[in-house]
């Protein structure tokens, strides 16, 4: 019944979601913020490729980038062999799909940053400088409390899409339960099979509430951090 | 020789030659509005580079083309407020007043005792009024014990009796150290007892 227990593997779909979305967000976050910096503050040559390359992932197939993935990881792969030499594989295990969800998630992390970054008052920038200010200092007491809902938005937006990463997840690590079945991959496994309708409409459910929530979170910090402005 | 500026500013598809020495306590650069007094404040200050020429300040060079030299805003020890205040919107008044790292909290306090802020401490600066703002945009800029005080039309917008009482703050710290004011009103640059240089159109 929908409102039965969650059994273990319902249980287990949801903490390799969390725990890959999780890393997913958390590592992809530092580089995102680069990207979003250097894109709205620096010029240099070659900056729309640089652009479109990491918009890449949001309009090609997921397929096309699990595969990519593939390529890039498998054993013959350029960060598959710099893996492999640290003893790291991270093909058929969560942290695979936390890179998949990651790369599939930057697109959506940098977007908000960088238009934070761009409707900022930089002059504000330049009245601390003038007050004696370090260049650190002006960034990390001006620029990043001023972009912070910009921030918020990225962290949210970016945790909710690795939640629902699936082509890529499915191509570059499969779905193995427990390790690497996330709940979308979870549900579709369910659906492919017969009687198991009410645990895909349980964890649909639990997909919603887990959106649901993380917007819900995002308007509200959103909110409290631009309380003092305009 | 407390200001020694003669650049040559790029504006737009011109560039024009801004030259004047003063050794007055106060000296006012006036001129209509839209001349770009302000960007000569702000070269001043190091947020825009002059095409060339030379900066002297108190004695300090800041900016030099000849010479290679063009020191960066934070090390030019020249407090600006500027006509729009830019206070920092997600810092209190006493915050905002603190920002620069000298700043204790003795010399906050008597800073807002000084410029009638003292009630106002705990505020958000969009919960200010335009003088109020001007105010705490003038403590911030003093109490970063600058070598000058570079002023944007410090007057503008401001009641008759808020005039009066800005007025002799800033004669008050003209006392300590040398004042540049950048108006379009001659009457403002006359009331502190400034020495005027005019600045004509291109």
């Amino acid at each position: 019944m929908i409102l039965a227990p969650l059994s273990l593997a319902e249980t287990q779909a949801i903490m390799v979601s969390l725990k890959v979305a999780g890393l997913a967000t958390l590592g992809a976050m530092p580089l995102a913020f680069g990207l979003a910096f250097v894109l709205a503050r620096r010029r240099f040559p070659g900056k729309s490729l640089a652009d479109a390359l990491v918009n890449l992932p949001l309009v090609l197939p997921p397929v096309v980038t699990g595969y990519l993935l593939l390529l890039a990881f498998g054993r013959n792969g350029f960060a598959g062999q710099a893996l492999s030499a640290l003893g790291i594989s991270v093909l058929f295990r969560w942290t695979g799909a936390a890179i998949a969800a990651g790369v599939m998630a930057l697109p959506l992390m940098v977007a908000p940053m960088r238009q934070a970054l761009d409707s900022m008052d930089r002059r504000l920038e330049a009245a601390a400088a003038t007050l004696g200010a370090s260049r650190w200092r002006v960034f990390a007491t001006i620029t990043v409390p001023l972009i912070l809902p910009g921030i918020i938005a990225a962290v949210v937006l970016g945790f909710a899409k690795a939640v629902g990463e699936f082509g890529a997840t499915a191509i570059f690590v499969s779905s193995i339960p427990g390790e690497t079945e996330t709940l979308p991959l979870a549900i579709n496994a369910l659906l492919q099979v017969p009687g198991r309708e009410a645990s895909a409409l349980r964890l649909a459910v639990l997909s919603i509430a887990i959106a649901f929530a993380a917007l819900v979170g995002a308007q509200y910090w959103q909110r409290r951090a631009a309380r003092h402005r305009t | 020789m407390k200001f020694d500026v003669d650049i040559r500013l790029r504006r737009g598809d011109f560039s024009r030659h801004i030259a004047f020495q003063s050794d007055a306590a106060v000296t006012a650069l006036v001129g209509p509005s839209g001349i770009g007094k302000t960007s000569i404040l702000l070269a001043i200050a190091g947020l825009v580079r002059p095409e060339s020429g030379h900066i002297r300040v108190a004695g300090r060079t800041l900016f030099d083309a000849a010479a290679g030299i063009d020191m960066p805003p934070r090390d030019r020890g020249l407090g600006v407020v500027f006509q729009d205040g830019r206070l920092f919107p997600h810092l209190r008044v006493r915050a905002n007043l603190g920002y620069a790292h000298r700043a204790s909290p003795v010399a906050i306090d008597a800073m807002a005792e000084r410029l009638g802020l003292s009630a106002l401490l705990d505020r958000w600066p969009r919960n200010l009024s335009g003088g109020e703002a001007r105010r705490v945009a003038l403590g911030r800029a003093l109490l970063a014990q600058p070598a000058a005080l570079l002023l944007d039309e410090p007057l503008s917008n401001l009641d008759p009796a808020r005039i009066a009482a800005t007025l002799e703050l800033l004669a008050e710290a003209s006392h300590s150290l040398p004042l540049l004011q950048v108006t379009h009103v001659l009457a403002e640059a006359k009331a502190l007892g400034a020495t005027v240089v005019t600045v004509a159109g291109p």
